[in-house]
């Protein structure tokens, strides 16, 4: 009996010692559209996230890393599925990758109630910037509408008389027009919203061009993005009524597609190619050489999230059971591609939005040039319904 | 509403339609004189677009990628035909069903391994990216119209094929009563051959013209093939008349509803529903169109079987 004992005593022990000799892992599970018309964003945000965790020794805080990937097809059930399993059976202790607001919103709650953290390098929905916000969730990149608060005030600024506006039919769509109209203060002609993931704009340019508008401003993602400008070209629209556009639909992704039609139309963005620190200029010229492409904002957003979780994972000193100072940690903000970055107490940053250009270099690249601030410190407009401190 | 609008709208439902033609003709004749459901009619759509695509990248030209394409695209159709659904002909429709769905599954998987996942680029050939006047003032993107000339003309092709010809003939009686076409003397293997290879070729001339304004990425064929259904029920199964005004029906609607609806809709409600509501009730649109349709004539309305 006397021997059971001391032999369980011993095997113990030996379990307890081996748990120290092998450091705890962290579990990122990241779910994110790598198929179909939105793949070019989601693996814009996956190659920026693993080029920080190359810089960073795949470790995180620390800690080493293990990251578990899966395709969401943009697709809210698939999208379901995949957290699911990362949350029971693989116990992630991080989630983040979504690109597309309504598939955050499909499985947002069902990771908020396992406690885990959701960082999100993209889709920034209104739902979690008021009063649904929580503390498991930051977001890295921007609330939906900011970017279009942006181009809002730019065109507002150029004194046009009014404007006609296009967004798909889905809640960053709708954030986006919202965002768009709080600084715009001009008529807006006409507010057009389509099926999300169209690709044929036919219809769409039909009415624009009836309505004779002094300029049109669209939020098209992805390949809505190149569809849509290419189209609107080919309508030969692009000569007679300028187009705005979000950086969204005007980044390296959609320059490569469209090509020379791009070249001259403004653009806003929170982060730009020559932001000039010392990180973001490893991030674009590593990205490049890596990757052999030119980086998106959404592969600066992939990067920032991978710093977030390192500076915060190892303010706490590793020890991820400490969820409030987890928290307190990524809300303080951390050192990124666009310089210390703040956050408001539901989670969205505050930071600068700039203007950019799509210009043709003498070399014949076309590259998007930030040729000036929009605004400074800009918090996202609900902030305030948030009962989080 | 300025005439020019509805003009430009009709025009691209037009458009639309026409390469929906081109797709419901194909699978509405296999339907309606094999008897065979082919859910993999999609996924030829696809590899046509593909195929287009990578031959633009060989040969330079988008007019010789289409031939290769269309040519290639029958070849691959009749190779199903003779090696899977061939197999399916005397099996109940589920038993089709299943197996075609596993084809789409098989193809999709395929075209990943070869292509990648990222959407293909296919552009507009250089001349016609620009816009026409077709009336004073009317602009219309030149490729549009070229087309709304290509769908015509294979539309044309067809109709002569099935009601000038000998072929067209077999094809008739075997849509009207197989047993007795068979009994007749009518070849049916090599013509259901032949005729797959046919509908392959027309879904592929399908691809390579909306390559350029949709997209070339896997699963592309899947929600234009719920359409070419649509089509090919409202048209009445196994009929190319039935096709043809089925598809210039859901094309004109559907491109309607995009486009009149929300502004009906606005006049009516508030700004919000009518936001709100515009671009769901345009989307269903054309599945009420169906259910109308079905309604009043449940064959459809050209029905090739009376």
């Amino acid at each position: 009996m006397k021997k059971l004992v001391w032999l369980m005593v011993f095997l113990g022990l030996m379990g307890f010692s081996l748990a120290l000799a092998q450091p705890r892992t962290v579990k990122v599970g990241f779910v994110s559209t790598l198929s179909g018309g939105g793949a070019a964003l989601g693996i814009d945000v996956r190659d920026g996230f693993n080029l920080a965790l190359r810089h960073l020794n795949n470790q995180l805080g620390g800690l080493p890393v293990e990251v578990i990937v899966a395709d969401d097809q943009q697709n809210p059930d698939v999208a379901r599925q995949a957290v699911d399993r990362m949350l029971k059976r693989d116990r992630v202790d991080f989630l983040t990758g979504i690109i597309f607001s309504n598939i955050l919103l499909a499985v947002g709650d069902a990771i908020f109630e396992e406690k885990v953290f959701y960082i999100s390098p993209n889709a920034g929905p209104s739902e979690y910037a008021g009063e649904q916000c929580n503390p498991y969730f930051v977001n890295v990149a921007w609330q939906n509408d900011n970017l279009h608060e942006a181009m809002g005030q730019y065109v507002q600024t150029r004194r046009f008389e009014n404007v006609f506006l296009l967004a798909p039919n889905y809640p960053a769509g709708r954030d986006a027009l919202t965002g768009f109209k709080r600084y715009f203060k001009g008529r807006v002609v006409a507010e057009v919203y389509h099926r999300l993931n169209q690709l044929d704009f036919s219809a769409e340019i039909a009415q624009i061009r009836a309505a004779r508008p002094k300029a049109v401003y669209a939020f098209e993602p992805g390949a809505m993005g190149v569809n849509f400008i290419k189209q609107y070209a080919e309508a030969g629209l692009l000569r007679e009524i300028p187009l705005f556009l979000p950086g969204f639909s005007a980044d390296a992704d959609v320059i490569r597609a469209v090509g020379r039609g791009m070249v001259g139309i403004y653009n806003s963005s929170q982060w730009t190619l020559e932001l000039n620190n010392p990180i973001n200029q490893r991030f674009v010229e590593d990205f490049r050489k890596t990757y052999n492409r030119t980086p998106t904002l959404y592969a600066s957003q992939g990067y920032d999230a991978a710093l977030l979780l390192d500076a915060a994972i190892k303010a706490v000193g590793g020890d991820l059971s400490k969820k409030d100072e987890l928290r307190k940690a990524m809300l303080a903000g951390f050192n990124s591609t666009r310089g210390p970055l703040r956050f408001s107490p539901n989670g969205y940053p505050i930071q600068n939005y700039y203007l950019r250009q799509v210009i043709q270099q003498p070399g014949g690249e076309i590259v998007n040039r930030q040729v000036g601030t929009i605004f400074t410190n800009h918090r996202d407009a609900y902030v305030d319904r948030c009962k989080l401190r | 509403m300025p005439p020019s609008l509805f003009i430009e709208q009709v025009l691209n439902g037009f458009q639309f339609g026409l390469m929906l033609f081109l797709l419901a003709a194909g699978l509405t004749l296999v339907l309606g004189i094999m008897d065979t459901i082919n859910l993999a009619h999609g996924s030829l759509y696809m590899i046509g677009a593909y195929l287009t695509a990578t031959l633009v990248g060989v040969t330079g030209s988008f007019w010789l990628a289409v031939l290769g394409a269309v040519l290639g695209t029958a070849l691959i159709g009749m190779l199903l035909e003779l090696s899977v659904l061939r197999q399916l002909y005397r099996r109940d429709h589920l038993s089709q069903v299943l197996a075609t769905f596993a084809l789409i599954l098989i193809i999709n998987e395929v075209v990943r391994m070869i292509w990648g996942s990222q959407p293909l680029l296919l552009s507009t050939p250089e001349a016609l990216s620009g816009p026409v006047e077709i009336l004073p003032g009317l602009y219309y993107p030149a490729f549009r119209l070229v087309i709304i000339g290509v769908g015509l003309l294979v539309a044309l092709l067809l109709f002569w094929l099935v009601n000038r010809t000998r072929v067209g003939m077999w094809l008739r009686a075997g849509a009207s009563n197989r047993e007795m076409a068979q009994a007749m003397g009518v070849p049916i293997k090599p013509l259901f051959t032949l005729l797959f290879g046919v509908g392959a070729g027309l879904c592929a001339i399908a691809g390579a013209f909306l390559g350029p304004i949709l997209a070339v990425q896997i699963g592309m064929g899947e929600s234009i093939l719920i359409l070419a259904f649509v089509v090919i029920v409202i048209g009445g199964i196994g009929s190319i008349k039935g096709a043809l005004v089925g598809a210039l029906l859901v094309g004109l609607v559907d491109t309607a509803g995009r486009a009149f609806l929300p502004l009906l809709l606005s006049r009516v409600a508030s700004p919000e529903v009518a936001s709100n509501l515009g671009p769901a009730l345009a989307s269903i649109l054309i599945y009420l169109l169906m259910a109308v349709v079905l309604f009043f004539r449940p064959q459809g309305l050209f029905p090739a079987r009376t």
